[in-house]
This record gives structure tokens, C-alpha cells and sequence, in this order.
């Protein structure tokens, strides 16, 4: 397929794997982390890491919507539909996450709720229309690149009067997040996580521009390759890490560039700054409470604003303790290393939310990778 | 001459009347829609004879039923509709054992408030794939439910048919070093079906590729009795029915990601939606596994066919007590293909 398959070319994957493993000094190890959930996927699903010599290693990041989303605000949307009677939209990825009381968006719906699977924010808005004597409530969640089809959908129902729509928002920031993995124990002392440089968003990064991570890279002497989220983008970026790394440079470099500008989309950003702001705090599955981490809605929108509409307060749920989706999210572990993965924990029935989406670690390993786990036998 | 006026029935409505619960009830309302429009569209001896079962010899061999049901939102798509779906899919499922499909009986759920012309529409199309795959409807029911209780038309079918002398065809029977073959592209009819979905609706030529097997499979039978799994990836698509006879055979699989057809219109729309074709559900497709030796002969048959003409070898069955499918993708990697689980969800970012 045009545009498609020119970056899924096997034959140019082999001659960036021949360069990978030319470049990469024997001698050191190179960890380095995809932050998203897309580049997540694509190195599970071509089998991106059978082409990475050993001393090149790929630590899952926490950039999957779904799997950060702490428990405690899917219970907030839960109760929203059982309790409250509305009908509650949200992209399909969310249905399966654990909630509190053995319940998930899937199971509350099951037994009565009325939860629907939108494929835009722009939908909800259109049930709203179509529904004027309920309430309709879309359940936001995502990093920057869905922000702004949210704060779309706001200003839609504001310029049409729609009273019956209003917004639950768990909307978060990429760049909180990666400080916050390098402000983490684990990578900046004791030296559990080595963390050598970053790939970079991919269509974030469309958004915010590769500005945001020159902090990064000149703070924390990590180098950042932003890259897309098709398989040879991937490839190129380890490249471009590895020689950064060979170098002793940290900058933030752009493989992406038939996509991502230094300064991102100027009109979405002013989009979204003129209706959202900055929480103090926001708890992430795994990082916990992250200060300036995420964003509510601005009192000029409070009345779609479901939060304040429907006077819900946060409360945080533990996650399930043999869980490890905290330590994988921050990659302190591999899914392997958690002891209901694969047994307890399945795609079928998610113990913790990186066995959700196919974003998340938990879920890609068990998908695309669990037969790395078994001793090599000779192929056919 | 008697003087009793015979009793009027005013004809079926079939361009502007709807479905009520007397057409359920089975009263005349009931009599007359079997009559005026499942048998009229049917038109064979069996229902010819009113009863309420078919009756037949069987003819010598092997017997084999199976049954399926059918809901499919939109009721009608690009290629076909639920009719000639209820037909296919039964056919084919009795057609995966390497049997000849005989008869057919068909069971319809109706919900009150249903146009008769779509009703109509349905059954018109249920008897053509019917009378075209030469395999008819002898027997039948209807319920009607209230309106909200169904989703326009339900509709099982049952299917019979017999399995020629020295044919064991099952899906617990691939070996390693068996070859694994597929008859054509893959994800059409999914693709088709989701391209009319409401919120999801997308332009495109796609068509679903529903079609009756029984010809090919009585062709690929032909050319090599020795045909050890036959089976058609249709819900979960070709990920799962592998992983099914990997499951039951107790083998592993290696596919090749590059050998396996899709049409690039499917792959387009599966890019956007972020989903994965070998999970899309197919309904006119057959996967084979067969010993090396069979694989040219088998090759052949499949190709000369109409619904075989893109007919691939995809890979070989292995030994793998993990019973894994693996797949080396066209990147050059290799991954698990697993079983779907749950439904297959455009992703988020």
C-alpha cells in the first residue's frame, strides 16, 4: 500500500539492523525507551526486537492512554452511568480496564449502564444532539493528541447550547510524565532503571513540536529521537539514538519530519490552552500523584464539566497488589517479571491496565512476544 | 352450491407493512406470511407439503449437522445481506467436514415492527443462495418479539449433508510438517460489513466476499481425499481459526505474513481503523491443512475454482507443545499471532 509499506520494507529494515549492530559498541549496553504505547505496538507486531542486537535494549514507556488511567477515575465514570443514569461515551480501549468492585466499563454496561463506544469526541457530541432529554457524558482520555478533538467537542456544544452534554476529563501531559521517570529513584539513584535516551512521541509530538523535549535531552543528558509509529521509523530512530549515544551527545533529534514541526500544531496548542488548564496533581496508574500532570476544564466551560455538573470527587483506589503494572509502567519491570502475567492476568481478564489496551506493555508482550520466553528451538 | 362466503385474507403488505405480533401468533396472519413469502420464496417439494418437518431419506454414508446463527448490524452490505449470509455460513460449516450439504432448515426471529419489504428482501436472498448452491430450505419457524427485544431479523439455520467414504477430515488431525493453505484474500466481508456501520461509515468498493465453499471443497476432496483439517476463518478471522487447530491438533503453527493475501483496500482501512486484518471475520474463505505431498495437487484444484483463484500455501504446522501460531512478518521479525480477545478496537493514539 502506498505511503504504507515503504516504511514496512523488510529489505531496508535488514540494512538499518546491519547498521544498528555495526554502530553499537559491544562494549555497552544501550537501554532505551519508547514512551508510547504506538511505538509499543509496532515493535511487538513486526517483531522489531529480533532485529536489535542483545546490548540494544527497548524499555516499554508509559505512553498508553488507557494503561495510566488510575482506577479511581474509571469508577468516577462507572458510577456516572449506573448511578446517575447517564449515557456515558468513550473510545473502546476503556471497556475492559479493572474498576473497584470486580466491575469494568464492559461489566457495568452488562448490567444496565448505558456505555457506548464512540470513535471521536465529535460522536458524543452527536448523541448529545440526538438525545436531547438525557445526559450525555464522554469519558475524555488520552495525551495530546486527543486533546484537542476534546476541547472541539466542548466548544461545539457550547456554540450550539447543548446543555445535556458535558465532558469527564482525564486528559494528560507527555512531558510530566517523562520528568517524572527522570526525577524517579529507580533512574536518577539507586540506578535499578539505566535509561539512556528516549524515542519520542510520534503524533504528540505532531501537536506539542519537538520543542517541549529539548528540556530533557540539555537537563538530563538524554538524548530524544522523536519518531513515527511505523516499524522502519522505529529502526531509524534506535540508529540515530545509538549514535547519540556513541557520540556523548544528548539532543533532541526528529525523525519524524514529514510529520512533526519544532513547533507543533500552533492552532490546536491555542485551542487547548484557551479551554483547558493545568491541574496541581493528577494520579497516574503506576507513577502516582504527578503535580501539573493533567487538565480540567476552565471555569468558562464549568457547565460541561461533568465533574462540577455532577459534583463528583476523586477518590483514589489502590490497585490489586500482585499487580505490577506500576513498576512496568515506569520501567522499573518487565511484564515477565510479574507473577500473574499470563496466568492470573490475560487479555481476557486484566488484572491491571497494561494487559488492556494492545498498548499496553502487559497486553503487546502476551500478544505478540510470549514465545521469546521459551527456550529456542531450532526453526523450521 | 354452498352459500358460505370463502374467507378473505387481504394480501401482504409487502411494499409499506410491518411485522406485528400476530404474524407470530399463528393464526391466519401467521399462515399467510409462511405462505405468501417463506414458501413462495423457497418453492420446493418439501415445504410443498405443509407439514411441520421435512421429510426424506438419507442417502448412504456419514451424516453431519451443524448449525449457526445469525446477527449482523447492518441487516443488508456491500455484497451481500443476512439472507444469503444464513446460507452460506451454514452450508460452509457443513462443507469444512468434506461432506455434501443436502438440506437446509431455517429458524427466524422477527422483531414486531420490521418492514415485510426488507423482510422480503432477506428471503429472497436466502433463496437465491439457496437454489444457486443447490441446497434447499426444507423446514422452517418464525417467532416474532416485541419491538426492542430483537435486532430487525434473527435468523438460524441448520444444515445437514453427507460425507463421502474415506474422508476424515477434522480439525484435530494436523501434523507437524503439514502445509497450510488459505484459499483467498483475506478481511473482505469484514471490512465491507464495518465500511456501513453507523458512526464508522467510510467510502469504499469493498464488497463481503459470502459465498457457498461446497464446490471448492468438493473439488479440493477430489484432488486429494487425504485433506487432513478444513475449516472457515470467519469470526476472529484467520488468527483464531488457526489458533483453534493449532489448539485441538495440539501443534504449533508458522505462518509467513508475506504469503498471506489481502486486498489492499482492506489493508487501507484496517491502517486507519488500527485494526488487524487477520482477525477481520471472513465469510467465504477456507483454511486446509494438508500433508507436503497433497499441496501441489491441492494448489491446482483451488486456483481452477472461482473461489480459489488467489489460493496461497501461508506456512507449515509445527511442533510446539505451546501450541503457538508464530508469524514472520514481512519486516523480518517474528510474533505470536494469538486468539483474539475480546473485540478488535480502532486504538486511541
Amino acid at each position: 500500500m502506498k505511503y504504507i509499506d515503504e516504511f514496512r520494507d523488510g529489505e531496508v529494515a535488514r540494512g538499518l539492523a546491519a547498521a544498528i549492530a555495526r554502530e553499537a559498541d559491544p562494549a555497552r549496553t544501550y537501554n532505551l525507551m519508547e514512551f508510547c504505547g504506538g511505538h509499543t505496538h509496532a515493535i511487538s507486531r513486526y517483531g522489531v526486537a529480533d532485529l536489535l542486537p542483545a546490548n540494544v535494549r527497548m524499555i516499554h514507556g508509559p505512553g498508553c492512554p488507557v494503561c495510566v488511567l488510575p482506577i479511581g477515575r474509571i469508577d468516577l465514570g462507572i458510577r456516572l452511568a449506573l448511578e446517575r443514569r447517564v449515557i456515558l461515551c468513550t473510545y473502546g480501549d476503556c471497556l475492559r480496564v479493572p474498576a473497584s468492585d470486580g466491575l469494568s466499563m464492559l461489566k457495568a454496561k452488562a448490567r444496565g449502564a448505558d456505555i457506548r463506544i464512540v470513535y471521536s469526541a465529535a460522536d458524543a457530541v452527536k448523541l448529545a444532539r440526538e438525545h436531547p432529554d438525557r445526559e450525555v457524558v464522554f469519558f475524555a482520555i488520552g495525551f495530546e493528541t486527543t486533546t484537542p478533538p476534546t476541547a472541539v467537542a466542548i466548544r461545539t456544544a457550547q456554540r450550539e447550547g447543548l446543555a445535556n452534554f458535558s465532558v469527564l476529563v482525564n486528559h494528560v501531559l507527555t512531558p510530566s510524565a517523562i520528568t517524572n521517570i527522570l526525577e524517579s529513584p529507580e533512574v536518577r539513584h539507586l540506578g535499578t532503571v539505566p535509561l539512556d535516551g528516549f524515542i519520542g512521541p510520534a503524533h504528540v509530538s505532531t501537536v506539542i513540536g519537538s520543542r517541549p523535549y529539548e528540556f530533557f535531552a540539555e537537563e538530563y543528558r538524554k538524548p530524544v529521537v522523536i519518531a513515527g509509529f511505523e516499524p522502519l521509523d522505529v529502526m531509524q530512530a534506535i540508529l540515530m539514538l545509538v549514535r547519540q549515544l556513541n557520540d556523548g551527545r544528548a539532543e533532541v533529534e526528529n525523525e519524524f519530519t514529514r510529520a512533526v514541526t519544532r513547533d507543533g500544531n500552533a492552532k490546536a496548542q491555542q485551542l487547548v490552552a484557551d479551554t483547558f488548564e493545568l491541574r496541581r496533581s493528577f494520579e497516574w496508574r503506576g507513577l502516582g500523584e504527578v503535580p501539573y500532570s493533567a487538565l480540567r476544564l476552565r471555569d468558562a466551560f464549568r457547565a460541561w464539566d461533568a465533574e462540577a455538573k455532577f459534583d463528583l470527587h476523586y477518590t483514589s483506589v489502590p490497585d490489586n497488589k500482585a499487580c505490577e503494572c506500576g513498576a512496568i509502567l515506569r520501567g522499573v519491570k518487565h511484564p515477565r517479571d510479574c507473577k500473574i502475567f499470563g496466568t492470573v492476568c490475560t487479555p481476557e481478564n486484566p488484572v491491571g491496565s497494561c494487559m488492556v489496551s494492545s498498548e499496553g506493555a502487559c497486553a503487546a508482550h502476551y500478544t505478540y512476544g510470549r514465545f521469546r520466553e521459551i527456550p529456542v528451538r531450532s526453526a523450521a | 352450491m354452498s352459500t358460505v362466503k370463502p374467507g378473505y385474507v387481504r394480501p401482504l403488505d409487502l411494499r409499506h407493512g410491518r411485522v406485528d405480533l400476530s404474524h407470530g401468533s399463528g393464526g391466519r396472519a401467521m399462515a399467510q406470511l409462511v405462505t405468501d413469502l417463506f414458501a413462495a420464496a423457497f418453492d420446493n417439494e418439501w415445504l410443498a407439503q405443509r407439514n411441520d418437518q421435512a421429510l426424506f431419506a438419507p442417502p448412504p454414508g456419514r451424516m453431519v449437522i451443524a448449525t449457526d446463527s445469525h446477527v449482523v448490524s447492518p441487516l443488508f452490505f456491500p455484497g451481500g445481506d443476512i439472507g444469503c449470509l444464513s446460507v452460506h455460513g451454514t452450508i460452509n460449516d457443513v462443507a469444512m467436514a468434506g461432506a455434501r450439504p443436502l438440506h437446509l432448515a431455517a429458524g427466524f426471529i422477527l422483531e414486531e415492527g420490521f418492514p415485510l419489504a426488507d423482510l422480503k428482501r432477506v428471503v429472497d436472498s436466502m433463496a437465491r443462495a439457496s437454489r444457486e448452491a443447490g441446497v434447499p430450505v426444507v423446514t422452517g419457524d418464525t417467532k416474532v418479539v416485541e419491538q426492542g427485544k430483537g435486532d430487525g431479523v434473527f435468523i438460524t439455520t441448520t444444515g445437514i449433508g453427507v460425507v463421502p467414504d474415506g474422508i476424515h477430515i477434522s480439525g484435530d488431525r494436523a501434523r507437524p510438517g503439514d502445509r497450510i493453505l488459505l484459499s483467498g484474500t483475506i478481511g473482505d466481508h469484514g471490512m465491507a460489513v464495518m465500511s456501513k456501520r453507523e458512526s464508522l461509515e467510510f467510502t469504499s468498493d469493498l464488497v463481503s466476499d459470502t459465498a457457498a465453499l461446497h464446490g471448492l471443497v468438493a473439488d479440493m476432496v477430489a484432488a486429494a481425499p487425504g485433506i487432513r483439517c478444513l475449516r472457515d476463518p470467519t469470526r476472529g478471522g484467520l488468527a483464531t481459526t488457526l489458533n483453534e487447530l493449532a489448539a485441538q491438533s495440539g501443534v504449533g503453527m508458522a505462518i509467513d505474513e508475506a504469503a498471506i493475501p489481502v486486498l489492499p483496500q482492506v489493508e487501507a482501512a484496517c491502517e486507519f481503523l488500527g485494526l488487524d486484518p487477520l482477525y477481520v471475520a471472513n465469510e467465504g474463505k477456507l483454511v486446509c491443512i494438508c500433508a507436503p505431498e497433497d499441496q501441489a495437487a491441492l494448489l491446482a484444484a483451488m486456483r481452477a475454482h472461482p473461489l480459489g483463484a488467489r489460493a496461497a500455501a501461508i506456512g507449515t504446522v509445527e511442533a510446539d507443545e505451546h501450541r503457538f501460531v508464530q508469524m514472520r512478518t514481512r519486516f523480518g521479525g517474528r510474533r505470536v499471532v494469538d486468539w483474539l480477545s475480546g473485540d478488535q478496537l480502532p486504538r486511541i493514539c
